[in-house]
């Protein structure tokens, strides 16, 4: 259809073009078709343009807080901001970050992959093929609610669910005996936090993970049934080994988004600062990296307060882009099945 | 009599491996149900942020709601009439930057990058690019436009969505371009046709669909962009005055309103919230069906 109406322009532009022909070949084609290029490359060159930018700014802006505090940015434990005594560590949010990161996984990646398997190896029978193609529809259609969404249901109803299903029954049971349940719960901490990060990234893992999973040829799965393999059998040894690098890529995508992740993670983890930061028990309140950055950044009393924040950011940004690029490297665009090739 | 024989020997058989493979079935069973389980814990988990949204949301709705500024602080007066504005201005300026570059850089990719080292660096550091925490894109624009101008203002706010912007419109325009059939680049070629007359008359013509799929998801995405917008256009509760000053968005006011310790804040959280849903969700669902009606499939887009 729309390669016909390319066609029919291309007679028309034939015909007119015709009338002027040679003038037409001679100079103004090379010339154009010169500037073309040299705009598009510029275009391309643009991409590479912002992240050297991203780079020298966050660099150049935290140069202050690394002459200042040196290693100890990385090690230390205070966050005081007050004039003649500053001191900024970055530790305890590297840490938090890390932590609900880790919860998010931990939960996130298992309820994806069993929605992948769902919607790519299950949907053989006729009730739930008529449910697997509006499900994913859903899911993808989720994967596009913003994050501060996420958020504001976390702070106000989410956040009451873990406190009243998990939290408390934990505590009465096991808050005298064992430490790491022994702080009162009020659903602001880092484990809601990575509860809340794993429901924002399960449409995004779990539908990269159903295109990798789709994209393995359907030969790996007959063999495996062929040889009486159960359902989960043939996705272990049929379809996994096939699909690894591909789901890890998708893994670490999510992971990506978790470390990254702000607004949501600022309204529920309960935003501790300093040595509190640090979790002593399941239910006590942390902070990440970017939610420290989102809460301080318009009220930072110092150039040096500032550059401690930008320093986070630099933190940050080291953590993703190491992440980014390992994704990168193990998908390999082995995701990049395109469009219409497969249904 | 040689037919019951065999019959049994088969039912033996059956029964045998039925034995020996209920283990097997057993573990085979617990992991469908787990991805049952897991389905359902996602569709009602991910259900009830629509439903709450929409419940609470509707109930903070009115036309003084949509319109007015912001009253004081605690006073139950007021909208979020200026975020509205605001989102607009900002998420239109930042289109009007990113979607151009974008499709030139995917263009590039597709039509004259082929293998070489520069492009494929380029497509490299593109795929890192849209996975970068807003955050961090945030900071940059608030060191090099807000440091450098002397104010937060809008011009920041929209040079900070559109570096998110831009690696998703390149990705989706050259993964795009790169389906169009080389024989329409051929015919035009043939035909004498200069290059870049053959990319932006035929083979961007025919990717149409595609493109454009992509430029509404990216808009959709910034749209809903918070923490970029802490570090560059600030908010404020007046309407928009100036491309150099500060202005209000949607998901800042959400983020302000939840902030705070009064109910009737949070009720209007839930308002702006329905409106920022409806107007994220209604571009892509909006573009799905209309893909759906004219039969052109899209692709999940790994916007990290």
């Amino acid at each position: 259809m729309n390669v016909k109406r390319g066609i029919i322009i291309l007679t028309e532009s034939r015909e007119k073009r015709n009338k002027k022909l040679s003038s037409f070949f001679l100079s103004g084609k090379r010339r154009g078709d010169k500037i073309f290029y040299i705009v598009v490359i510029g275009a391309a060159a643009y991409t590479l343009l912002m992240l050297a930018l991203i780079l020298y700014a966050v660099g150049s802006g935290s140069v202050k807080i690394f002459s200042f505090e040196g290693f100890k940015f990385f090690t230390s434990t205070d966050w005081n901001s007050v004039e003649g005594r500053e001191s900024f560590g970055a530790f305890p949010y590297i840490i938090g970050t890390l932590i609900s990161s880790a919860v998010a996984l931990a939960i996130g990646v298992p309820l994806s992959l069993g929605i992948a398997i769902f919607l790519s190896e299950m949907s053989s029978s006729k009730i739930l093929s008529k449910i697997s193609g509006p499900l994913s529809f859903v899911i993808e259609l989720l994967a596009a609610v913003p994050s501060i969404i996420y958020g504001l249901w976390a702070l106000f109803v989410f956040r009451f669910w873990i406190l009243n299903l998990i939290e408390m029954p934990l505590y009465n049971a096991f808050g005298q005996s064992i430490p790491f349940f022994g702080v009162t719960p009020f659903g602001l901490d880092w484990f809601t936090a990575g509860i809340v990060l794993a429901i924002m990234i399960i449409p995004i893992v779990s539908s990269i993970c159903r295109e990798v999973i789709r994209a393995v040829p359907d030969s790996q799965r007959e063999a495996a049934y062929s040889l009486g393999a159960t359902r989960w059998e043939t996705v272990r040894i049929a379809i996994f080994p096939y699909a690894k690098s591909g789901i890890l890529g998708a893994i670490l995508m999510g992971l990506g988004r978790a470390i990254g992740e702000t607004m949501l993670v600022t309204l529920v983890i309960g935003n501790a600062i300093g040595a509190s930061a640090i979790p002593t028990s399941l239910f006590s309140p942390s902070q990440t990296l970017s939610s420290l950055i989102a809460n301080e950044f318009n009220e930072a009393s110092s150039d040096l307060h500032l550059s401690a924040l930008i320093g986070l950011g630099a933190v940050l940004l080291m953590l993703t882009m190491a992440i980014l690029i390992g994704a990168r490297l193990l998908v390999a665009r082995m995701v990049k099945v395109s469009p219409g090739a497969r249904e | 009599m040689q037919d019951s024989k065999t019959n049994y020997g088969k039912e033996r058989l059956r029964d045998m491996m039925i034995r020996r493979s209920s283990g097997r079935k057993l573990v085979d069973k617990v992991v469908s149900i787990f991805a049952v389980f897991s389905v359902i814990l996602a569709v009602v988990l991910l259900g009830s942020i629509l439903i709450e949204v929409i419940i609470n949301g509707a109930g903070a709705l009115s036309i003084n709601f949509l319109t007015q500024p912001p009253g004081a602080i605690g006073s139950g007066m007021g909208g979020i009439g200026p975020a509205i504005q605001g989102t607009l201005i900002i998420v239109g300026l930042a289109s009007a930057i990113g979607t151009p570059v974008g499709v030139l850089a995917g263009i590039y990719l597709s039509e004259f990058g082929g293998h070489g080292i520069f492009p494929s660096v380029v497509r490299f550091f593109n795929d890192v690019l849209v996975g970068l925490p807003s955050i961090v894109i945030g900071i940059v624009a608030y060191i090099t436009l807000v440091l450098t101008l002397g104010s937060f203002s809008v011009w920041a706010g929209a040079f900070a969505l559109s570096i998110i912007m831009i690696p998703i419109v390149t990705r989706v325009t050259e993964e795009t371009l790169k389906i169009v059939p080389n024989s329409v680049r051929e015919a035009g070629q043939s035909l004498g046709i200069p290059k870049r007359k053959i990319i932006l008359r035929i083979v961007l013509p025919s990717a149409k669909s595609g493109v454009i799929t992509g430029v509404i998801l990216a808009i959709a995405r910034i749209a809903g962009e918070t923490a970029p917008l802490i570090m560059t256009i600030l908010g404020t509760d007046l309407f928009f005055t100036t491309l150099r000053g500060p202005v209000d968005a949607l998901p800042l006011r959400i983020w302000r309103l939840a902030s705070q310790p009064y109910e009737y804040a949070h009720s209007f959280g839930w308002g702006a919230a329905l409106i920022l849903i409806l107007l994220v969700l209604g571009l892509s669902l909006g573009l799905r069906l209309v893909a759906h009606k004219r039969g052109f499939k899209i692709r999940t887009i790994a916007a990290g």
